[in-house]
């Protein structure tokens, strides 16, 4: 299958070769807006939103396009012109229409549409609304390059786009300082991951001699294990940078620091999939390491217990839904590293979790609107009779997360829990780990997930004085409206028109093998942990006369580690943050200082000169003459010793 | 080929007319300070600089096309017209016109960026008697030349002698220069003393390494003894020690740790628009001298060489980034940016293949233009005082809180100036930085290509976090302004250096956008120079 990939280039619809107009109509968008300025703040955020609508319209018409097609000749590579053309390295710059980009692309532009739309009302009293549609619409545009790209390194350009938008959305209100230092944060991991990705683009690039998508898996059918290995382990790495995988998640409870529908389109439903993305997109190379796709599956099953275990504890709305996004990115990662059968339910789950998460997201951002701008659920509790509207989409998103039949999470979670059981490469306890881990994970996601629930809409009402709680204009509960339908139906509509059988000619072809359990037991008792864990939230938090204490009570030592994410920021401080600074320390005291200590006995010759000119800066001329002393010397005696 | 008793001296005009063509305006230029009036000197300078520096760049690139496969060795073998070298001269003239506008510009009230007379102490009776009546400095346009004419020679020198030579006449006229600024003259002349002093040091190393060189092998001709190097078996240590010396000398000009110690003070002390304009010429023509050398000579010596190399480059990248993220001052942080930069394209000296010279080629040339224009921004943006009076430049980094908002088209020039600095696609820094990291993963240096990542993605914080200043930080209340040196805003000047700041951001987009042709062109010149070998 892997050469149909390759010599998928069939001729070019028309619809395709349009294709590049659904990125270049938000850019556009956004550069008018930059560039505008002051003038366009009056019709600034209208723009914004057609702008977004025109590419989803397009991308509408690409798809069915596509569909039109037999679904051998479905995927296209619209070559757009040659972008580099080197001696050694020749790029196309051109755009991947295949089934998976294509449901990518769809979902972007769909939820982004729907954003904003939201945000008009949301962002409607910020005197800088109009950069915001900017930044949002110079997202959509980079995202989309992403999802796109025929090659890793359009794929790049679209990677950093995200990653400058993120930044500049999270740090929107940056006149608050620990709203800065949280960009600074998401910018930190995001560069982690960003060396990642070179490394893994260096590599193909002096083994390949190409970094398109086609090229680079024709190459890779003959590549050895080794190399395979360590460029799926510098992906995995970007992956984790992008998606907030263990090691590298701490930020995205920091980035919640931004506007909430920003949370909901780039750290929900778009941006931080990417990872995931990039590595059912990667299959090909995946196919061939087993090593990779264990570490793959590895840090999926840890982030998706992490995140879980985080959201338990957390009391800001905002940030518990991060740690469930986490989480769910989490499945998505286990179900990608277990080969092209559970990427196609990553994919799928990717999707409908978009739906849901955003939905849950936007319904957060419209209590908020309601409570003055609180995220404390203890301070919340009894909603659901003033804001019946967001009660019930928040509850269609509650239903889809926690996998209860017929709503949306029911069908792509469940499928990933059940390929979790299957042994991959004939390794039985691999099956059983990670099936159960994903399987306990689903328990806890719905006693965390019911907890927000029940504190947020349930029990006896908890607020600070002077709340008026009061449902959002219709512009924020449209889309919210839009989404819950999303969130219950989605599911069921993906499975009803075979969304596997339509995205299997776009990944590497897999096989389908028996989990070590029945597949009703282990749907069975994935519901029975889901109705316990939802049970315990009910009695702990739902009924009225549950008591949820205003201020976090004391706790033991597991929920006040969960609280503090597990200790993350600690761990990074310790590992990393304090050895850097070390680091930066000691460097600059060398470069600055200490040559200059050793020499001050013997400096005679420019003492006289060196106390003339050194008042104004702090290096003492004999001490700089010392270090290339030093230096010569050093360079001296490792070519002597390598002589030797 | 034979540098010995040569009985009639041989001169390829043509070939050297780039060179020639600038010392003779230096020469010229010169004879103008001597004998044309006070008031007019600045109307015939600043022409005769422009277009005698624009006439070498077309004559370089006239010849760098119709380049041939064979050297032509001039002046008697003691210069290479080859292919690399006349790239070089190029890359030189290009950077030094755009260097020259800035230099040449001044404000609307008339005012340069030079001491009115540098001869006159700071401070005295005298200077201010100059300043009044409004002297300006129009040497500056000669030595700059000299230093220009210098460099288009380093790169093409073959013989340890020329090397020497074009070494000292590039170098002499820079150390003036940096004592010659206007404002914080102190401080200035600081910076030229300790770079006239360390810049000696690093000659006689260069003198000594010369000195046992030829006393391994009897000849100063770099060519020659490559051959010589080839026909030894087991290979002096003398002759190693001497190379070493050599690189010591070049790896001093680069910037290099741990050679690097005169970088931050002689950038801070110089006046910025010489700080500029040797930031970017001085590396170009120093790592052409360092690529000529290693392309020339060391084959044969490259095992013994490489750790040497290796510690530099991996030891110039982590300091230049580490100390770089604690700079509180622009011109400061861009000289540590400058020496990881440096550590950078050693990355693809290193890597000695086709694809680290052809990719350090073209990171010279990207880097350089992208310096012009940065610290043509930093020229422009000046302290306010209380009232009202524009001064020296304002280089903290709390005066530039807010630019984006005072001078927002400066602050968006800078901005992607510091992108490609980072190496974010779409600039000329992203595609430089991938051809020289991709050339060392291709020549088993792949070690040093992800130390050389890690520092880049590193180093991107610093340069992230002047943006996050200029664009998100609040300017300086007003309070905090009358207490303390006013914020940084845009000068109004004679527009030069916008100009120079303008075409340094197109060709810093253009080669990021769509860098293949230009790609192709250095990849070309590279093989051509690797079949002379």
């Amino acid at each position: 299958m892997t050469e149909n990939l390759v010599l998928a280039a069939a001729e070019v619809t028309p619809a395709a070769s349009a294709a590049w107009l659904v990125i270049a109509i938000p850019l556009v968008s956004a550069g008018i807006l930059l560039l505008a300025g002051r003038l366009a703040d009056k019709w600034g955020h209208l723009l914004g939103v057609a702008a977004s609508a025109a590419s989803c319209v397009v991308a509408c018409w690409v798809f069915f396009a596509m569909l039109a097609q037999p679904a051998a000749e479905r995927a296209q590579d619209v070559v757009l012109g040659t972008w580099i053309a080197g001696g050694s390295f020749t790029l196309d710059l051109g755009l991947q229409i295949d089934q998976l980009s294509m449901a990518f692309v769809l979902l972007v532009t769909f939820v982004g549409t729907l954003i904003h739309i939201y945000s008009i009302a949301y962002m409607e009293h910020d005197p800088d609304r109009r950069r915001f549609f900017a930044y949002l619409n110079l997202f959509v545009a980079a995202m989309l390059t992403l999802v796109m790209a025929d090659s890793y390194l359009v794929l790049f350009v679209g990677w950093e786009g995200v990653g400058l938008a993120s930044y500049l959305l999270i740090g929107f209100w940056n006149y608050r300082t620990e709203y800065a230092v949280a960009a600074k944060k998401a910018f930190i991991a995001n560069r982690v991951g960003d060396v990642g990705m070179l490394i893994a683009m260096m590599i193909m690039f002096s083994q390949f001699h190409t970094l398109s998508f086609s090229g680079v898996f024709a190459a890779a059918a003959h590549a050895s294990p080794a190399t395979l290995t360590l460029i799926g382990l510098a992906l995995l790495l970007a992956a984790c940078g992008k998606s907030a995988q263990f090691p590298l998640q701490s930020w995205l409870g920091d980035a919640m620091a931004g506007p909430t529908p920003v949370s909901a389109l780039i750290h929900a439903a778009t941006m931080v999939t990417a990872g995931v993305y990039l590595v059912v997109r990667s299959g090909p190379i995946f196919e061939h390491t087993a090593n990779a796709r264990l570490a793959v599956l590895i840090v999926g099953a840890i982030t998706l217990l992490y995140g879980a275990i985080v959201g338990c504890a957390k009391d800001d709305m905002k940030k518990a839904l991060a740690a469930s996004t986490m989480s769910q990115i989490g499945y998505m990662m286990l179900a990608a590293g277990l080969g092209p059968v559970g990427g196609i339910f990553a994919i799928m789950h990717l999707l409908t979790h978009g739906f849901f998460k955003a939905g849950l997201f936007l319904g957060a951002g419209s209590v908020m609107h309601a409570m003055s701008d609180q995220v404390d659920m203890r301070r919340f509790g009894a909603l659901d009779k003033f804001m019946r509207v967001t009660w019930l989409t928040m509850m269609a998103g509650w239903l889809a997360i926690l996998g209860i039949p017929p709503f949306a999470g029911f069908f792509s979670k469940d499928k990933i829990i059940e390929q979790a059981f299957v042994p991959p490469d004939g390794q039985p306890w691999q099956a059983w780990v990670f099936g159960l881990v994903a399987m306990l994970g689903a328990g806890i996601t719905a006693f965390y997930m019911s907890r927000l629930f029940f504190m947020v809409f349930q029990g006896k009402a908890r607020w600070t004085d002077g709340q008026h709680p009061h449902e959002s204009p219709p512009l924020m509960t449209v889309p919210m409206i839009i989404l819950s339908l999303g969130s219950i139906g989605l599911g069921l509509v993906l499975t009803l028109v075979k969304f596997d059988e339509y995205l299997a000619p776009a990944l590497v072809e897999g096989h389908h093998g028996e989990p070590v359990l029945n597949q009703y037991v282990i749907m069975g008792s994935t519901l029975a942990l889901v109705v316990i864990g939802a049970w315990i939230a009910w009695v702990k938090f739902g009924t009225k006369t549950a008591v949820v204490p205003v201020l976090p009570p004391a706790a033991d030592g597991l929920v006040r580690a969960a609280r503090a994410d597990l200790y993350q920021d600690t761990l990074n401080n310790a590992l990393l943050v304090v050895p850097g600074q070390a680091l930066v320390r000691g460097t600059t005291e060398v470069d600055e200082k200490v040559v200059d200590g050793a020499v001050r006995g013997i400096g005679a010759l420019f003492q006289s000169i060196g106390s003339v000119v050194s008042r104004l800066q702090n290096g003492y001329v004999r001490s700089y003459a010392a270090t290339m002393l030093a230096g010569v010397i050093l360079l001296v005696a490792i070519v002597l010793a390598v002589q030797g | 080929m034979s540098v010995l008793a040569a009985p009639e001296i041989h001169i390829e005009w043509s070939a050297l007319a780039p060179v020639l063509i600038v010392l003779g305006a230096a020469v010229v230029a010169t004879l103008v300070e001597a004998f044309v009036p006070r008031q007019a000197r600045r109307l015939v300078q600043v022409p005769l600089a422009l277009l005698s520096v624009a006439a070498a760049g077309l004559v370089a690139l006239q010849l760098a096309l119709t380049a041939s496969s064979s050297t032509t060795a001039a002046a008697q073998g003691n210069l290479a017209v080859d292919p690399m070298a006349l790239y070089l001269q190029l890359a030189i003239a290009a950077c030094s016109l755009l260097g020259l506008l800035v230099i040449a510009d001044r404000t609307v009230q008339g005012e340069d960026a030079f001491a009115p007379q540098a001869s006159a102490v700071p401070a005295s009776e005298y200077e201010e008697q100059v300043r009044r009546a409004g002297w300006t400095q129009t040497d500056v346009f000669p030595l700059v030349l000299f230093a220009v004419g210098g460099m288009m020679l380093f790169p093409a020198a073959t013989d340890l002698i020329t090397l020497f030579v074009s070494l000292e006449v590039l170098s002499l006229p820079l150390y003036l220069l940096t004592g010659m600024a206007r404002h914080r003259r102190l401080l200035s002349q600081e910076a030229s003393l300790k770079y006239f002093l360390l810049g000696a040091l690093a000659s006689a190393f260069f003198l000594f390494g010369a000195a046992w060189v030829y006393g391994a092998t009897g000849t100063l001709n770099l060519y020659v003894i490559q051959i010589s190097v080839s026909s030894v078996t087991g290979l002096s240590p003398i002759l190693v020690v001497g190379a070493v010396l050599i690189l010591v000398g070049l790896l001093f000009k680069v910037g290099a740790v741990p050679f690097h110690a005169w970088t931050p003070d002689v950038y801070q002390g110089a006046p910025t628009v010489v700080t500029g304009f040797m930031a970017a010429c001085t590396k170009i023509a120093a790592f052409g001298a360092l690529l000529r050398v290693i392309y020339a000579m060391v084959p044969g010596l490259e095992w013994s060489l490489e750790p040497v190399l290796w510690t530099v480059a991996i030891l110039t990248m982590v300091v230049g980034t580490v100390v770089g993220l604690v700079q509180k001052d622009v011109k400061r942080l861009l000289a540590y940016s400058a020496i990881a930069h440096a550590g950078f394209i050693l990355v693809g000296v290193t890597a000695y293949s086709l694809e680290g010279l052809s990719g350090s080629l073209f990171y010279l040339f990207t880097y350089g233009i992208s310096t012009v224009g940065a610290f043509g921004v930093l020229s422009l943006v000046r302290e306010v005082d209380s009232d009202g009076h524009m001064r020296g430049e304002a280089t903290g980094l709390d005066q530039w809180r807010g630019l984006g908002r005072r001078s927002p088209l400066l602050a968006g020039c800078f901005a992607i100036f510091l992108l490609s600095f980072a190496g974010i696609p779409l600039t000329s820094g992203f595609v430089a930085k991938f051809a020289v990291f991709g050339a060392a993963f291709g020549s088993g240096a792949a070690a040093l290509g992800i130390v050389g990542l890690a520092c880049s993605a590193a180093a991107a914080f610093f340069y992230a976090r002047v943006i996050q200043v200029m664009f998100f930080d609040s300017p300086p209340d007003e309070e905090v302004r009358l207490t303390t040196v006013g914020p940084g805003i845009g000068v109004r000047t004679l527009g030069f250096t916008q100009i120079a700041i303008a075409v340094s951001l197109a060709l810093t987009l253009v080669l990021g956008i769509v860098p293949g042709w230009f790609l192709s062109f250095t990849e070309e010149l590279s093989s051509l120079l690797m079949l002379t070998r």
